[in-house]
C-alpha cells in the first residue's frame, strides 16, 4: 500500500506494574486489538464499570484508508458510549445513494426517509477520526487500562481462562485473564495461536481504492456507476469524506496487477478521466480484494472473537466495522452480567448465536451484492447486463439492481425474547434494536428516546393504562434491581405522536429493553410478576 | 374526452419480496455452465414461463419490453 498523505496520532508505550509483579497477575477481561471493535468493546464493558485491559500492537492509529461508512446503528451506540454526537459534528452526513448506468441515472434511494431519529442514516468519516475519538473516551475511563505496543504472542488456556503471553519493548511478560475477547481483526494472531479455520469465498476482482483531496462542489450523496463511462472497469463508486477528501473505488477486474496499479502515475491517469478538470491530490491508494467468511464458532471456551477477527465481508454495503461494533455492544452487557453473577452462562453463548445470525446475513448481502457486481462468466454477465438495461423501464429490474445493500441491524431470533402475547403494530421488533422517535422532557426540552436508555436494561410504560386488575390507574409500574423505569407521560412526554406508532403505545403498554437496546419483551400493561420473569430469561436464568 | 388506451396487461411492477434471492436464483442456475448452455437454458426458461403466463398480449408486451431495453 502507499500512503501519500499520512495522518498519524501517536501513544506512548509504558511499562505496566503487571510486568513487574512477582506472580502472574490475574484479570477478567483482556481485549486485544485497539481498533474501533476493540475499543467499543473497552469502552463498553468499563461503563458497566468492568475493569478491562485493552492490548495493542502499534503504538499508533490513522494509518490507511479503511472504514469510512458509519451506519445508524453504530451511530446510535458510539452516542450511548458518549461520543455519537461530536462523531456527527465531525462527519458528513448523508442519506441518498444514487445508481448510474453510464452517464444514465437509473434510481436514487434514501436511506432515511422518515423523520424523529437522533442520528443519521449514514455519516462518512475517515476511520482515524473514529479511533481518535474512542481513544480519547477511553482515557477517560478509569477500569480501562491502554497499552500500546503489547503485543499478542503467546495463549495459553486454563481450566477457568487463559494465560497470555505479551511481548513488549522492554520484553515478554504473562497475564491471566478470565476472558480473552480477540477484536485483532482479519489476520488475527488470537485465531493463528488456537489454530481456527477461517474458510470461506475468496472473490477474484481487484479493486483501486483511492482517497483524494480536492475542493469539488459534487453532491453529498453515494454515487455508483456501472460501466461508467470514465473507467474501463465494471463500476466505479464516489463518496465524500470529512476535510474535502472523496473516495473513489475503481473496479479493475480479475487480472489487474496490483503492484502496477498502485504507481502514481497509473493511478492519476484513471483518476484524470474520472475527475475530468479538477485537480487534486492523492492521499491514499491501496489495491484489493476481499473475503467473505466466518469461524464456525465466536466463542472458543473464554476466547471470543468479535469484528474481523471473527468475520469478514465485502466492503460494499458498510458492513464491516459496522457490524464489528455492533458485536461488541452485544457482547460486552453479557460479559459484564456474566462476571457480576447477574447473567447465567448461556448468556455467552447467545453473542455465539446472535450475532452469527449478523454475520450470516451480513455474508449472504455482500456475497449477492458481489456477484451482482463482478459476474463470473459470460452467462452471468449477459443476465446482470439485461437487468441493467431493463432497470430505466421495468420496476422490477430495478429493484434487481445492487451495488451494495446497505447495512441494517440484524433482528435477532433469540430466546432471551420473550414472545409476545398480545399483536403490536408499529415498526418496532423483538429481538431488534428499538426504532428511535422524538420525546420531550419534563423541563420541557427536546430528547429522543434513545440517549435516555444508557447501559442498562430499562422499563417503558405509557402512562394510563388499566392494570392488571382492570382498574384504571391501579397498579403503578415500579423499577426493579437492575431495570430502570421511565413513564412516558411522566419521565418523558410525546412530542410528535412518533413514540406512540412507532411501539403502537397503547395506554399501559410496557416494554422491557435490554442493554443493547434491543426489545426483549412487551406487553399491553404492567405486571411486576412477568416483567420480573421477562427480565431473567433475558439474562440466561 | 380523450380516448382511452387499452391497459397495458404486462406487469413490470416488482413482485418477488426478495428481489435479491430472486436475481441470484437465475445467476446460480447458469453458475459453472458454457455459455451456449446458458442460452440453451434460458431459450427453455422463457418457453416455460411464456406458457406458464398463458397469455399471448402479455407475451407481446413483454417481446417488445425486451426489444427496446437497450
Amino acid at each position: 500500500m502507499t500512503n501519500i498523505h499520512k495522518s498519524i496520532y501517536r501513544y506512548d508505550y509504558r511499562r505496566s506494574s503487571d510486568q513487574d509483579a512477582a506472580a502472574i497477575v490475574r484479570r477478567p477481561v483482556v481485549v486485544v486489538g485497539a481498533g474501533p471493535v476493540g475499543l467499543a468493546t473497552a469502552i463498553d464493558l468499563a461503563l458497566h464499570d468492568v475493569p478491562v485491559v485493552l492490548i495493542d500492537d502499534a503504538d499508533r492509529i490513522g494509518e490507511g484508508s479503511r472504514g469510512i461508512c458509519w451506519s445508524k446503528r453504530t451511530l446510535e451506540i458510539l452516542d450511548r458510549l458518549g461520543i455519537g454526537e461530536h462523531l456527527v459534528a465531525q462527519g458528513v452526513t448523508w442519506k441518498l445513494g444514487k445508481v448510474f448506468r453510464g452517464d444514465e441515472l437509473l434510481f436514487s434511494f434514501d436511506l432515511l426517509p422518515e423523520e424523529g431519529h437522533k442520528m443519521p442514516a449514514f455519516i462518512n468519516l475517515q476511520q482515524y477520526y473514529l479511533e481518535k475519538a474512542l481513544v480519547d473516551r477511553a482515557l477517560e475511563l478509569h477500569p480501562l487500562e491502554l497499552r500500546w505496543k503489547h503485543r499478542l504472542t503467546g495463549l495459553d488456556r486454563l481450566n477457568d481462562g487463559v494465560r497470555l503471553t505479551i511481548d513488549t519493548p522492554d520484553g515478554p511478560y504473562r497475564l491471566d485473564a478470565d476472558w480473552l475477547i480477540a477484536a485483532d481483526g482479519a489476520r488475527s494472531t488470537a485465531r493463528r495461536l488456537l489454530g481456527l479455520d477461517f474458510a470461506g469465498v475468496t472473490f477474484e476482482d481487484k479493486f483501486l481504492i483511492a482517497d483524494v483531496r480536492m475542493a469539488a462542489e459534487f453532491p453529498t450523496e453515494r454515487r455508483f456507476w456501472f460501466m461508467p463511462t470514465f473507467h474501463s472497469g465494471q463500476s466505479a463508486l464516489m463518496h465524500r469524506q470529512p476535510d474535502n477528501v472523496w473516495r473513489i473505488d475503481l473496479q479493475l477486474g480479475p487480472d489487474a496487477d496490483p503492484v502496477v496499479e498502485q504507481e502514481p502515475e497509473r493511478v492519476r491517469a484513471r483518476l484524470d478521466k474520472v475527475l475530468k478538470a479538477h485537480p487534486y491530490e492523492l492521499e491514499w491508494v491501496s489495491v484489493y480484494t476481499f473475503n467473505c467468511r466466518r469461524l464456525d464458532r465466536f466463542v472458543h471456551d473464554q476466547v471470543i472473537f468479535i469484528g474481523d477477527a471473527a468475520h469478514q465481508v465485502s466492503p460494499f454495503g458498510a458492513r464491516g466495522a459496522n457490524s464489528g461494533i455492533q458485536d461488541a455492544e452485544n457482547l460486552a452487557w453479557k460479559l459484564a452480567a456474566v462476571l457480576k453473577g447477574e447473567g447465567g452462562s448461556a448468556l455467552i453463548a447467545s453473542y455465539d448465536s446472535e450475532r452469527i445470525q449478523a454475520a450470516d446475513e451480513n455474508i449472504g448481502h455482500s456475497t449477492r451484492s458481489t456477484d451482482f457486481m463482478s459476474p463470473h462468466s459470460t452467462a452471468e454477465r449477459r443476465l446482470r447486463d439485461a437487468v441493467l438495461a431493463l432497470a430505466p423501464t421495468a420496476e422490477f429490474a430495478r429493484r434487481m439492481v445492487n451495488s451494495g445493500r446497505l447495512s441494517l441491524p440484524a433482528v435477532y431470533d433469540t430466546p432471551l425474547s420473550t414472545p409476545d402475547t398480545t399483536p403490536f403494530a408499529g415498526t418496532a421488533k423483538l429481538g431488534a434494536p428499538l426504532p428511535d422517535a422524538p420525546l420531550t422532557r419534563a423541563g420541557g426540552s427536546a430528547t429522543h428516546l434513545l440517549e435516555n436508555l444508557r447501559g442498562g436494561f430499562a422499563l417503558i410504560h405509557a402512562k394510563n393504562g388499566v392494570a392488571f386488575d382492570g382498574v384504571a390507574g391501579g397498579a403503578a409500574p415500579r423499577a426493579f434491581d437492575g431495570v430502570a423505569l421511565t413513564v412516558i407521560g411522566e419521565d418523558l412526554f410525546e412530542r410528535e405522536g412518533k413514540f406512540t406508532q412507532r411501539l403502537d403505545a397503547t395506554p399501559g403498554a410496557t416494554y422491557l429493553v435490554r442493554p443493547d437496546q434491543h426489545l426483549c419483551a412487551r406487553w399491553r400493561s404492567f405486571d411486576a410478576a412477568t416483567v420480573r420473569h421477562a427480565h431473567q430469561r433475558a439474562l440466561a436464568r | 374526452m380523450p380516448k382511452v388506451l387499452p391497459m397495458a396487461k404486462l406487469v413490470t411492477a416488482s413482485q418477488f419480496p426478495d428481489p435479491d434471492t430472486a436475481y441470484l436464483t437465475l445467476v446460480e442456475a447458469r453458475r459453472h455452465l458454457s455459455d451456449a448452455e446458458a442460452a440453451e437454458l434460458d431459450t427453455k426458461l422463457v418457453l416455460i414461463l411464456a406458457n406458464h403466463v398463458g397469455d399471448l398480449e402479455v407475451l407481446r408486451e413483454a417481446i417488445a419490453l425486451a426489444k427496446a431495453a437497450k
